[in-house]
């Protein structure tokens, strides 16, 4: 792992060498927008991606993941493992060491006490914060020197790069959040909006929800970086404007997140100021089954939870044929273009943990009419719909508002006919689709229809709990105010008994086996995951914008202190 | 007429916290979870102790009473802080935004500037456009300025702004790089040049919102003035030998301000409002653009101090309008 | 102004006769004069053939039409106009044409049922306030509440309180219109209550008012026969705006998941669909702003016409 990294290390400082040549602040002004404003400079209070990749300027974890996924030293010495001894051979411990001579950007020590000071802030029982799962399972954080601190768990952790690794869990400073602990959180508002940091930039103003401006750290640890001297982060509008701004009238350097059709990016880029750069992650659009039966006929305690088995989608061959009628392609080159790539995969990547599992990018309509017939689906009363025992193959699909996702409905709708299963669509408000509030029905957790598309991806590398969400028994229910990330209620025992053995297993060619293997489970075993398209994150830079590496595993700002600006 | 106006004024307490009651029961029921943009990532579990941090445990009732002191006991004290520089508020929880953290207030403070340069100079123009055009319209009824007049408003008023606005950017700021296609908030405007790049990029943002103000208040003016024009006393008053402006500009105007005097009053308020789609597609962010991301990310304190705000002025605007029929028409009583 | 100076041929055939004027022809209806005046009102006319082929159009249309509007020929897609597609097709090669025509039985039917809806109500309502002193308060009390009451969320709530009820009694498409309808009128009263009220109030003290007063008229005959017809120039300019509203409105609806079905084309949606088109594919814009600019001009036109026809004073002239 860390001769990997280092040498990745090597090879991005290479690719961004013209950079270190300048001098800081000597490029003048950068401007990215934001389609999505960011509203808090903090992670802690905030899960929002905008949020947490807005901080990323100003504050900073230990390390971070690269473009590839590979953890980098940032604000540690080196990444612990344990082969370098930083991590115990128990798993149960943790050591990080601070670079030396580190400033806060107030000209203060950072120092060990700042690291432990984060973890107490984040896990406070009255805090709210976002990022508690980072820290879940963490005992204690013990303070070694001035430099290292020892991160303690209660339990063996095969990936003990929780806390302070990525976006989501940077250090901040001890001196200014003191007293900001648990319910006085959200009063500090002058240290949410202005936190000192060492980042490569500190905060000028902020804006919530508008604009921010930032200049260059002059206590940042490479003296000749960032090579800006000050930058604007707009948010709000419209992906489409956003492109827009950068690639058409070229009035601003970077545009995140661009999700936008990708003939329309393809447009904008012949506008010729500025281009789209497209990653890939771990996001997945896909179909989710419903294993239960969402009969608005039920009683309330009863519909859409196991007490009540789905009518057909409970047996397998109507799922493979659901699949089978889809032509992934076609979807990718409709919807994302080169941001996209059919997959079978529920964990797309890293590599390492992608299953090879390619048997569902061939559409095959015949096939799964011939499924459906071999199972007793037939369309016995001729209305053009099979049903079997009285039971009509009559499907409710649901999905939030959003262009890409209603062009996906109307065309697996028309593949689904093909195949004689009748499609309903019906597309719901984002902002209620992905809320959890229990007295709604359109909710994705309660999951009042058949099936249902979103995409979902995990934080970091490791795909363990992002598997262990289809555990048996972690499905929203009534008792559990319809909360819970197993959204198919897809129950087996095999399965939850292979997620235990994935926890205690620490060598890591064993654990890319099962995590490869728990993947094919919930896809090609099953069907009760359908995915669809491995999507790519596209943003877009200005021509004149330079040291840009996207990076999906962490935030998209992560290198910004090598952006430079090149000379025309 | 000042007697009834101070009765209004006393009515409008108990009318406001009534709204501002039916505004929270609505806010309450309807579907939505300010944990809604949080990603999929977070857990359940601890995206529920985020709920409870913002307070959600609480039964509805405490959390209404606390928004009704915090936003009608603590604000004030802050304003009054502000204004003579006392500390009454210091230690007060004011009402505080769930997606940033900060108090309320100050982003609608934040927000004013851009608000009234855009959205209130859009309305003023759109205002001092209608009227002329509303006016010699119906004088010269059918004619061909009255016929294009029409045709124009019309059809800008049917041509909603989520497309007009991209429309001119395609042309003004793409293909002509004549304006910026993105508001730039933070700009001071100081000097001459200044205030150049101010009106720059005010202009199209300003034209799409006018035309829309335009289109309607040009219409009830001219409907207005039609209905005056052929009425008993214009002929008594030509007959008696006035000036035709001071027939067309004082009687019959006069008498066909009330409709238009009520569209103006209903339109100010939304001035405050905010134009949500224009805000959004030039990036101005005024409180249009606070209002509906609050709203999409069920920021309920923020939606609730902002819609209230918003109630203020209504009922105050309509206590304005009627004070003026009673000016504009001496025959209407309200005793 | 009495029956016999209208007509003049019946003045010109007993003028003969000395004692009493026995008219040959039985006096003539008074709708029959409205839609005398109507014809010679050019805009109207246009207007309203303009406004019946477009509502021909999408009512007959589609069962000349062979293209299905959902169909996806995904060959065909991103196609301008054609011989097969007039219209051109969609980036999934759905027929525009059949999408426009499809897409306007809903936009028409929603835009003219919601207005009149709206209209109803804010006359109503406004008449009432105007008129009856005792009811003015509390009646505009209420527009003030409906006025201030932020729309989206309303609309939400509706939408949870009604639409599995409305979709169980009249089945999905009769009940989500009804809710559409319904949420749009119920949202956009407040405007023709104020304007219509403000009328009232001065109207009311008109001498003709006090005139059929001190006769006996009843309330009821004074709204219908005196306050209404003269308040009419406002709630017809209302309509017309109504209707642009209404059509807006409910593409609006369609992207917050509380309208139609995501493959239901509207005229609202389909605008804002190709809004991302703009520069490629500008027809695609083209066809459903003109569609909607020329429902609503025509409307308008038809308002006129209508207005001045029941106008007495314009038509004696």
């Amino acid at each position: 792992m860390k001769l990997r990294s280092l040498m990745l290390g090597a090879a991005a400082s290479f690719a961004v060498a013209p950079a270190a040549m300048a001098e800081r602040g000597s490029d003048g002004h950068v401007n990215i927008i934001y389609w999505q404003a960011p509203s808090i400079m903090t992670p802690y209070l905030s899960g929002g991606t905008k949020d947490i990749e807005a901080a990323s300027l100003v504050i900073e974890p230990l390390g971070r993941y690269d473009q590839d996924g590979n953890l980098v030293p940032y604000l540690a010495e080196e990444i612990p493992t344990v082969a370098n001894g930083g991590v115990s051979e128990d798993l149960k411990s943790i050591t990080w060491k601070l670079k030396e001579g580190l400033e806060w950007s107030d000209g203060s020590p950072v120092t060990s006490a700042d690291i432990k000071f984060t973890a107490e802030y984040c896990m406070h029982p009255e805090g709210g914060c976002a990022q508690l799962a980072k820290f879940s399972g963490v005992k204690e954080v013990e303070i070694v020197d001035d430099l290292t601190v020892t991160v303690h768990f209660e339990e063996p952790k095969p990936n003990p790069y929780g806390p302070f690794m990525g976006g989501q869990s940077p250090i901040i400073q001890k001196a200014q959040f003191a007293d900001c602990l648990g319910a006085k959180a959200p009063e500090c508002t002058e240290a949410n909006f202005n936190p000192v940091g060492t980042g490569p930039f500190v905060v000028d103003e902020f804006r919530p929800n508008d604009v921010i401006s930032m200049s260059a750290n002059p206590n940042y640890r490479d003296p000749d970086k960032p090579a800006f001297a000050t930058l604007t982060l707009k948010g709000g509008g419209d992906a489409t404007a956003a492109g827009r701004a950068v690639m058409e009238t070229g009035e601003f350097d970077y545009a995140w997140n661009l999700q936008l059709a990708p003939d329309v990016i393809e447009n904008m880029a012949e506008g010729g100021k500025g281009k789209p750069i497209a990653a890939f992650g771990t996001l997945v659009e896909r179909l989710e089954m419903n294993l239960t039966d969402p009969d608005p006929s039920l009683p309330a305690d009863v519909r859409a939870t196991r007490k009540a088995p789905h009518p057909f989608l409970t047996e397998f061959n109507v799922r493979k044929a659901l699949s089978m009628a889809i032509d992934r392609e076609l979807l990718v080159e409709i919807g994302y273009g080169q941001a996209g790539r059919p997959t079978c995969n529920l964990v797309p990547g890293p590599e390492v943990y992608a299953s090879d599992n390619t048997e569902c990018l061939e559409q095959d309509i015949e096939g799964a009419k011939a499924l459906l017939e071999e199972a007793g689906w037939v369309d016995s009363n001729g209305d053009g719909v099979r049903d079997k025992d009285g039971v009509e193959l009559e499907i409710l699909y649901q999905t939030s508002t959003n262009a890409v996702r209603q062009d996906f409905q109307a065309l697996i709708k028309q593949w689904w006919n093909e195949i004689g299963v009748e499609t309903e669509l019906r597309n719901i408000n984002a902002s209620v689709f992905f809320g959890g509030d229990p007295g709604s029905p359109d909710t994705f957790q309660k999951f009042y229809a058949d099936v249902e598309m979103y995409a979902n991806n995990f934080d970091g590398t490791d795909p363990q709990s992002y598997l262990s969400m289809y555990r048996c028994g972690n499905e929203p229910k009534p008792e559990s105010q319809w909360q819970g990330e197993n959204i198919n209620r897809f129950c087996d025992p095999e399965y939850d008994a292979m997620l235990d053995e994935l926890s205690r297993t620490s060598e890591l060619e064993k654990r890319y086996e099962l995590a490869k293997k728990l993947n094919d489970m919930l896809t090609k075993e099953t069907y009760t995951i359908v995915p669809l398209v491995d999507r790519g994150r596209v943003s877009a830079h200005s021509n004149s914008l330079g040291g840009v590496v996207l990076n999906t595993w962490d935030s998209e700002l992560w290198n910004v202190a090598d952006w430079y600006r090149i000379d025309n | 007429m000042l007697t009834f106006t101070i009765r209004r004024l006393i009515l409008a307490v108990p009318t406001l916290l009534f709204i501002s009651l039916i505004i929270f029961l609505l806010l309450e029921l309807a579907p939505g979870d300010p944990m809604a943009q949080v990603p999929l990532t977070v857990p359940p579990d601890v995206k529920e102790k985020m709920r409870l941090a913002l307070g959600l445990g609480e039964p509805f009732h405490i959390r209404f009473w606390k928004w009704i002191v915090q936003f009608f006991w603590i604000e004030p004290q802050v304003f009054i802080d502000h204004l003579i520089g006392t500390s009454l508020s210091d230690g007060k929880l004011r009402v505080i935004s769930w997606q940033t953290r900060s108090p309320v207030m100050d982003i609608v403070v934040q927000r004013m500037p851009q608000t009234l340069w855009v959205v209130g100079m859009s309305y003023v123009v759109g205002v001092l456009i209608a009227l002329p055009i509303g006016i010699y319209s119906a004088y010269r009824q059918y004619s061909v300025f009255d016929q294009a007049g029409t045709f124009i408003t019309m059809v800008g008023y049917s041509i909603p702004p989520f497309f007009t606005g991209p429309l001119i950017i395609v042309i003004f700021s793409v293909q002509l790089g004549w304006f910026p296609s993105i508001y730039d908030t933070t700009h001071q405007v100081v000097d001459w040049a200044t205030f150049k790049v101010q009106l720059q990029q005010m202009i199209m943002p300003v034209m799409v919102l006018a035309l829309q103000t335009t289109a309607q208040i040009g219409r009830f003016m001219r409907a207005s003035m039609l209905d005056n024009l052929n009425q008993d006393y214009v002929r008594t008053a030509r007959a008696k030998g006035l000036s035709e402006a001071v027939v067309v500009m004082v009687h019959v105007l006069r008498n066909s301000m009330i409709p238009v005097v009520t569209v103006i009053a209903l339109g100010v308020p939304a001035i405050f409002g905010g134009a949500i789609i224009t805000e959004q597609v030039f990036k101005v962010n005024g409180i249009g653009q606070l209002l509906i991301t609050a709203i999409y990310a069920n920021d309920l304190p923020m939606v609730q101090t902002i819609t209230f705000m918003f109630a203020v002025l209504i009922v105050f605007f309509n206590l304005i309008a009627d004070v003026l029929y009673g000016i504009l028409d001496p025959r209407i009583r309200y005793d | 102004m009495t029956e016999t100076e209208r007509n003049p041929e019946s003045t010109l055939a007993t003028t003969g006769a000395l004692p009493d004027p026995i008219p040959t022809t039985p006096p003539r209806n008074k709708w029959r004069d409205v839609w005398d005046q109507f014809k010679t009102h050019r805009g109207a006319l246009v207007g309203g053939i303009v406004f019946c082929s477009l509502v021909l159009l999408v009512l007959v249309g589609p069962y000349f039409w062979p293209f299905d509007p959902t169909y996806i020929d995904i060959r065909a897609r991103n196609q301008g106009p054609s011989l097969a597609h007039p219209f051109g097709t969609d980036q999934l090669g759905r027929d525009t044409l059949a999408r426009m025509m499809a897409g306007g039985r809903v936009s028409v039917a929603v835009g003219i049922t919601a207005m009149l809806l709206a209209l109803g109500l804010g006359s109503f309502i406004g008449v009432m306030a105007g008129y009856f002193r005792k009811l003015d308060g509390p009646l505009m009390r209420l527009t003030d509440l409906f006025l201030a009451l932020p729309l989206l969320p309303l609309l939400l709530v509706m939408m949870l309180l009604f639409r599995d009820p409305l979709n169980s009694r009249f089945g999905p498409e009769t009940g989500i219109f009804i809710l559409i309808v319904v949420s749009i009128g119920m949202t956009s009263w407040m405007p023709t209550a104020r304007i219509v009220r403000g009328d009232v109030l001065a109207i009311k003290e008109r001498e003709f008012i006090l005139a059929a007063r001190s006769i006996g008229t009843s309330s009821t005959m004074m709204i219908m026969r005196h306050i209404l017809p003269n308040v009419l120039s406002p709630i017809m300019v209302s309509a017309t705006l109504g209707i642009a509203n209404a059509i807006i409105t409910e593409s609006a609806l369609s992207f917050l998941g509380l309208g139609f079905p995501p493959d239901f084309p509207t005229w609202g949606r389909l605008l804002f669909d190709a809004t991302d088109y703009l520069q490629q594919y500008p027809e695609r814009v083209i066809w459903p702003g003109m569609a909607i600019s020329l429902t609503v001009l025509s409307v308008n036109y038809l308002g006129d016409g209508l207005r001045d026809a029941l106008d007495p004073r314009i038509r004696g002239r």
